[in-house]
This record gives C-alpha cells, structure tokens and sequence, in this order.
C-alpha cells in the first residue's frame, strides 16, 4: 500500500469506528434516561408502563407499614393532590420519615403501585430532595390554578 | 486574632499570586531577567502566606474557636483530636483553603525542581500557575472565606457531618486535590508551550513526570474516595455514577490519555497539537469538577451549601479560562509543526486509539453527566441518567481499549509488523483465554461476561509479565547479570508495567465482584442465622455502646464458614450527640478473595433489627489495582532521565525502534 492509501484507510477506519461508537453512545443514552414524575402524573395516566423512571413528594403521614419479613415496606407518596402506593424491599434510609420529602426509582406496576428498587430521602438535616420539593410545587400551581379557573372555563 | 492573620495571609497570598501571574510574563515576553525572576520568589512566598492562613485554620480548629463560623458549623469540642485536623477540610470555605494550598505547593515544587528549564519556560509556566492561583485564592477571598466571624460565638460547634468522621476521609480530599490541581502544572506547561512557540520533545520531557506524579495521585484520590464510599455509606456499593464522582473521573480519564500522548510527543515528537489540547482539556474538566461541586447543582454528599455567588464567580472563571486557552490554542497550534510519521501498525497508531477510546469515554461521561443538568438548568423537566447508560456505554469501550493494552506496549514505533506481534504472544492469548473463562468457575455459577473479564485480566498480566522476563532473561550475546538487566529496565518501564498490572487487577476485581456479589437484606433476632454467599452469619447480641461523641446500638454477629467459627463483626448504629441523623457504621471482614460485609438497618418491634448481609468476592482486587496504578505513576516520575539536567533537542533519542523507549535512561 501507498502512504497516501494508508493514511486514507487509517482516517475512514477511524471514522467509521467514530460514528459506530457515537450511534451506541446516543441510543443508550436514549434507552436509559430516566424521567421524572410526580403522583399526580401517575393519576393523570401520562406515565409509561414498565420503564423506570423517578417520582417525588412527601411520604403521607400514617402510611407506612411493612410486611410480615419485616424488609418489605409499603408507604404513599403524596404531592399534596394525590397519593401513590409504593412498595420496597430493603432498607430504607436513615432519615426517611413520615411527612418528610422522598424520592423513588422504579416502574408502575398492574394495580398502580410503585415497585421501587431505590429509595432515597434527604441525607442532611437541613435539605429536601429537590425532586420532592418540584412536586409539591407543581401541584400546589395545579391546585391553584383548579380554583381560580373553576370547571367549565 | 487567629482569624484576622489568617484572612490577611491569604489576601497577601492572592497579591503575590498577582505578582507571580503578571510580572514573569511580561518579563519572559521582554526578555527581562529580573521580571522574569519574580515567578520563583513570588511562588515561594506565596506558599509560605498560604502555610499560615491553613495554620491559623487548623489552630483554631484544634482550640475550638467557636467565634470562626466555619469551625462551629464543622467542629465540635468533643470531636477526636484527627477529625479535628481534618475538619479544617471537611466543608467548602476550608476544602477551598486546602485546595488553594496544594495549588501553592504544586508552584513552589515547579520553582525548585525545574531549575534546569529554560529561564523563559520557567517564568511563563510559574505565570501560568499565578494567573490560575489568583483565580482560585480570589474564589476563596472573595466569596468563600473561612475565616468569617461568627457574632455571638457559638457557645458549642455543629460538629462534623459524622459520614466525614472516617479514616478513610482524612486522606482522601488531600490526594484528590493533590491530583486535580497537579494538571494545573501540566496545562501551564501547555500554555508556556503555546506563549513561547516552542513546543518539542524537550517539552513534552518537562511535562510528563508532572503529568505522572498528578494523574498518580487523582488515581489514589478516586480510590479513596470509592473505598470510602464503599463502606461508609453502607450499600456495599462502591461506584455509583453520581455526578460527583463523575466529575472526578472525567479528568482522569482525559489525564490518562494525556499520559499516553505525552510519550509519543516525547519519544516521537508526534501528537503535540493532540498533547496540548489534552492537557488543556483535562484541565478545563478539573474545573468542571470544582463547578459542579462547589456551585450547589448538584446534591451529594460532596456539594457544599447553595450560593449562586460561587456557581457564577466558578462558571465565569472556567469560561475565560477555557476560551482564553482555546484561542492561545487556534492562534499558536499552527506553529507547532507535525511530528515523525508513522505506520498503520506502530506504538503510535496504538496509543492513538487508546487515546481515541478515553476521549470517547471521557465525552460520553460529560453527555450523562451535564444533560440532566442543562435541562433542570433551562426548566426543560428533570430527568436522571442512571448506572444503565454509563455501563452500556463504558463495557463496549473499554473492551477493545483492554485487549489493546495487552499488546500495545510491545509494539515498535514506526511501524511494526502485526502478524509478528500476535505470533509471538499467541501461547499468552491463548492461556489467558482457557485460563479466564475456567475461572469464573471458581467463583461462582460460569457466565460469559465474568470470563471475558478475567481473560482480559490475565490477558494484560500475562503480556507485561512476558515482556519483563524477555527483557531480564540472560543473553547470550550479552554478559550482564540479571541484577544489571533489572537496574537497567529504568523506573519509567517499571511505572508503566506496574500500572498496567494494576489496571488487570482493576478489571478482574469488577468483574468479579459485580457479578458474584450477593447481598440479604434481612430481619434477625437473636441467636438467628443467615446464609450468605456460603458463610453464616448469626446475630449473638444486641447492645448499647458510648463513643466519644456518640452512642451506639451495636450487634454482635459471628460468622461461620463450614460450620467453625471464623471471625466476629461488630457493626453499630450510631447517635451522634450534636446530630437527629442515625449513622450506620460497617463492619467488615476483609480477605483476599472475599470481604464479608455486615450493616445495621432499622430497629424493628421485638428486639429484631433489619440487617444489611454482604459477600463481595475480589473487592480488594479493585483497591490493589489502584494501589498499583498510583504506584506506576509515581515511579515513572521518578525516572533518571526526567532528573538528568536537560539536553538539547539534537540529542534526543528520536528513534530507536528496536528498544523500548521507556528504558532509554539518560
């Protein structure tokens, strides 16, 4: 092989192998954003089956309970609007309490309750999950919005 | 007092560091000794007024002067004397004191041990340096004083966020800082090079023991920090793809490539456009990293109190340092000329792709890393990038990069003949390859992608370990003894080989250890037993312990293995007095091929608790890895030739395609 052939081989591989790497890059990336919702989200049905995604809010005073193992939890989450059902197997983190901002990755399952394979709340004394915070916020502006535009308008 | 001689050292620093940062420029431009002369003392007494600010910091630590802000909000009179010294750094104020200090060490190293350097380099790297110092002391004066007074004093401190309260983190902040602001030597060395037009081999020489002795310690710093993470946070987890570890891992890799590329620009003379955009790049990340964790973005462990103040002041501080670099780059790098050319299957092409594979990593990182933020940043929803990405992204690059590494380093500059490479390492390939997916077995039930991962574990250790006896083997064409034939192999191949060990015990260590883990979240009582990963785990007691600061429920767990008892763990939950927050503190057993891992969980009704039971085999692969890594990367620092007083460019040894240039001793 010539110089010049050589050089052009080595650049088209190189791009080549660009572009293959880019193409998995992005479609990865695709696959595994994990979006965010909140309870009221869920009660609208807008959120997908079976893909994982994040939701936010206080865990509802009174709640919780576990299961008989003693490691299975049950517990709602609560914008304020609407309360969701959330079921985790494990321990739950050292400041997770009622009436306190949580936030948990999982998928919906049959029956609307949230299996959650993580559980995190605040790790500080003085913060709260900002996703937690984003969805009391967004359906407290809901709620506002319901009663200042009354049904029919 | 204390903090009034504090805060005025740290304002004479930030002075001097305007006077190191301006006047040897002007001098290296004029051809001005004297001006040029001012870096060295400048960087000295800037080190000198830094030594006292964090002196004064740690006084008032050690003496719980509770009238400083920072030291209530990060001390507390009956935190153990080590968490004092420690404290200085556990928050952002005085992390940015530390960080500011290493900055001041790394100039005052560069004045002392480049003394052979060309007056002009020196002045405009230690220019360089001064112009980033008063970026950073700036920071630190401006918004970020730690020596703020508190009016009244607190009559007691907040203490120390208890996860800090650890070994683990006493060492951990200083070596990543030691590694994130030793690339500020490489990039002023990049920009010294782009100023004076003069970017050789020569250059590439200065640079690289620098570059080493950074990347050496960022490596130990990320170790420390997942090491500490793996226990102290009590998933067993050790890596998490959280942003912040993220942050530091973006530098590492794009450090790590400019390592590789710094050979070829030294040995070859090739890449330097490459080089100083890697240099500069890994630089700008190391300031992406001090953003992200400084500007409030981000939540974790790491990011310090909300202040938009900072996340401006830091984001305009990289912007002009990115762009400012960026153009010197677009003005200059046309001058720079191209080096030696090279052949489809060479040194060069190989070190190009390894180069090519941690720039792609790198950027696929920054993708997971930044979009989340962009879209929260611009109100577009809020949307997490999970472990799933970067493992789909990572396994796929690091494949091809790993296999590489087997036979790369073998490979001749110029050109070399691939048939002939492969030939001669077929028997390694081939045992690495039966061995590997055999060993699984021993582990656990056989998959595929564990032994992948050990063939290329053994893969890489089996090549380097043929390479180090081929070149210590006696020949008979030549009368030196073994022992002359390993003093001749010259730290910086010993370094590299160290280090690619290290990154074979890494990967077999991940393998392992992510596909054979088994963890039980469990309920226990009482005289209960768990089986886990084949051990037994049996809960003998239940009690309550006082610690200096805190009081603890602690269970006592023995573990047997065949039925004999093997070893007593003793994990607590922890009260801290001056804390609401419950801390688990691990217990662990460690071992070579294993580490038992046992956490408390929750109290439950009835005297049970819910226990957290781990069997992570090969964990301490991973750190021994690490160890062996920072290792390679000090000794190839400490070669004789970066030490001998620096020769002209002619000569170099530019081509000596049949030794390997890491033994070229000077």
């Amino acid at each position: 092989m010539k110089k010049r052939q050589k050089r052009l081989l080595l650049v088209a591989g190189g791009l080549a192998g660009l572009a293959v790497v880019t193409g998995l890059v992005l479609n990865a990336f695709r696959d595994n954003l994990v979006f965010f919702y909140t309870p009221s989200d869920i009660a609208a049905e807008i959120v997908p089956m079976e893909r994982t995604f994040r939701i936010g809010g206080l865990v509802e005073d009174g709640s919780v309970y576990r299961g008989e193992d003693g490691v299975t939890v049950h517990f709602r989450v609560t914008d304020t609007a609407v309360a969701v059902p959330v079921v985790y197997h494990g321990i739950l983190p050292n400041l997770f309490r009622e009436g306190q901002g949580v936030v948990a990755v999982g998928s919906l399952q049959d029956g609307g309750v949230f299996k959650a394979n993580q559980v995190m709340a605040r790790h500080d004394e003085t913060y709260m999950p900002p996703e937690a915070a984003e969805a009391i916020k967004r359906a407290q502006r809901e709620g506002a919005r319901t009663v200042a535009h009354p049904e029919g308008y | 007092m204390i903090a009034e001689i504090g805060l005025f050292a740290l304002i004479l620093a930030l002075l001097l560091a305007v006077a190191q940062g301006t006047l040897p420029l002007v001098g290296a431009a004029r051809g001005d000794v004297a001006l040029m002369a001012v870096g060295r003392s400048a960087a000295y007494g800037q080190l000198l007024f830094l030594g006292i600010a964090y002196a004064m910091l740690t006084y008032a630590f050690v003496t719980d002067d509770f009238s400083i802000a920072y030291v209530a909000n990060h001390s507390n009179s009956l935190l153990p004397i080590q968490y004092k010294f420690s404290g200085v750094w556990g928050g952002h104020e005085g992390s940015l004191l530390l960080w500011v200090l290493i900055l001041g060490f790394w100039s005052a190293a560069v004045a002392t041990f480049s003394r052979s350097l060309p007056r002009e380099v020196l002045a405009r790297v230690l220019g360089v340096m001064g112009l980033i110092a008063i970026g950073f002391i700036g920071f630190t004066v401006f918004t970020s004083s730690p020596f703020e007074r508190l009016l009244p004093a607190a009559m007691e401190g907040r203490d120390l966020n208890p996860m800090l309260q650890d070994p683990g983190l006493i060492i951990h902040p200083p070596m990543l800082y030691m590694g994130y602001v030793g690339f500020s030597v490489a990039f002023a060395f990049a920009i010294a090079a782009l100023i004076g037009g003069r970017l050789d081999a020569a250059w590439a020489r200065w640079s690289r023991p620098w570059t080493a002795v950074a990347w050496a310690f960022l490596t130990v710093g990320i170790g420390l920090g997942s090491w500490w993470a793996y226990y102290v946070l009590g998933w067993g987890g050790w890596w998490f793809w959280d942003p912040v570890e993220n942050a530091s891992f973006m530098p590492w890799l794009m450090g790590t490539a400019l390592l590789h590329s710094l050979a070829v620009t030294e040995k070859r003379g090739s890449f330097k456009n490459w080089t100083v955009m890697l240099a500069i790049l890994t630089f700008s990340l190391v300031l992406l990293a001090a953003f992200l964790v400084r500007s409030g973005v981000l939540t974790s462990v790491h990011a310090f109190a909300v202040d938009p103040e900072r996340g401006v002041y830091l984001l305009a501080f990289m912007g002009i340092v990115v762009a400012s670099s960026l153009t010197l780059f677009a003005w200059r790098a046309g001058k720079v000329g191209l080096g030696g050319s090279f052949g489809l299957v060479s040194r060069e092409s190989a070190l190009l792709t390894n180069n090519v594979l941690l720039a792609v990593s790198g950027a696929a990182v920054l993708l997971g890393t930044l979009y989340p933020l962009f879209l929260d940043a611009f109100g577009l929803g809020k949307i997490s990038v999970g472990p799933p990405y970067f493992e789909a992204v990572f396994l796929p690059l690091m494949l091809p990069l790993l296999l590489l590494l087997g036979f790369g380093p073998r490979l001749r500059w110029k050109q070399d003949s691939p048939t002939e490479q492969l030939w001669r390492l077929r028997w390694i390939f081939a045992a690495s390859f039966v061995f590997g997916m055999i060993w699984p077995l021993f582990v656990g039930t056989w998959s595929f992608m564990a032994g992948i991962g050990a063939f290329l574990g053994l893969w890489i250790a089996g090549s380097a370990l043929k390479d180090l006896v081929e070149r210590i083997r006696p020949r008979p064409e030549s009368q030196q003894s073994i022992g002359t034939r390993v003093r001749r192999l010259g730290r910086s191949y010993v370094g590299m080989q160290s280090a690619h060990l290290g990154v074979a015990l890494v990967v077999v260590g991940i393998t392992f250890v992510l596909g054979y883990d088994d963890e039980r979240d469990v309920r226990m009582v009482v005289g209960e037993t768990v089986e886990v990963g084949g051990y037994g785990f049996r809960l003998e007691a239940l009690e309550e312990v006082q610690g200096p600061n805190f009081t603890a429920d602690q269970a006592t767990v023995v573990v047997y293995k065949n039925g004999e008892r093997m070893t007593t763990l003793t994990p607590q939950m922890r009260q801290y007095f001056s804390q609401e927050q419950p801390m688990a503190q691990t217990s662990l057993h460690r071992g070579i091929f294993r580490d038992l891992y046992v956490n408390m969980g929750e109290e439950l009704p009835g005297n049970a608790w819910v226990m957290r039971v781990y069997y992570k085999p090969y964990m301490n692969w991973v750190w021994a890895g690490v160890i062996l890594m920072g290792l390679g990367g000090f000794l190839s620092a400490s070669d004789r030739r970066y030490r001998v007083r620096v020769r002209r460019e002619e000569e170099l040894p530019v081509d000596r395609a049949d030794q390997d240039p890491a033994t070229v001793t000077g």
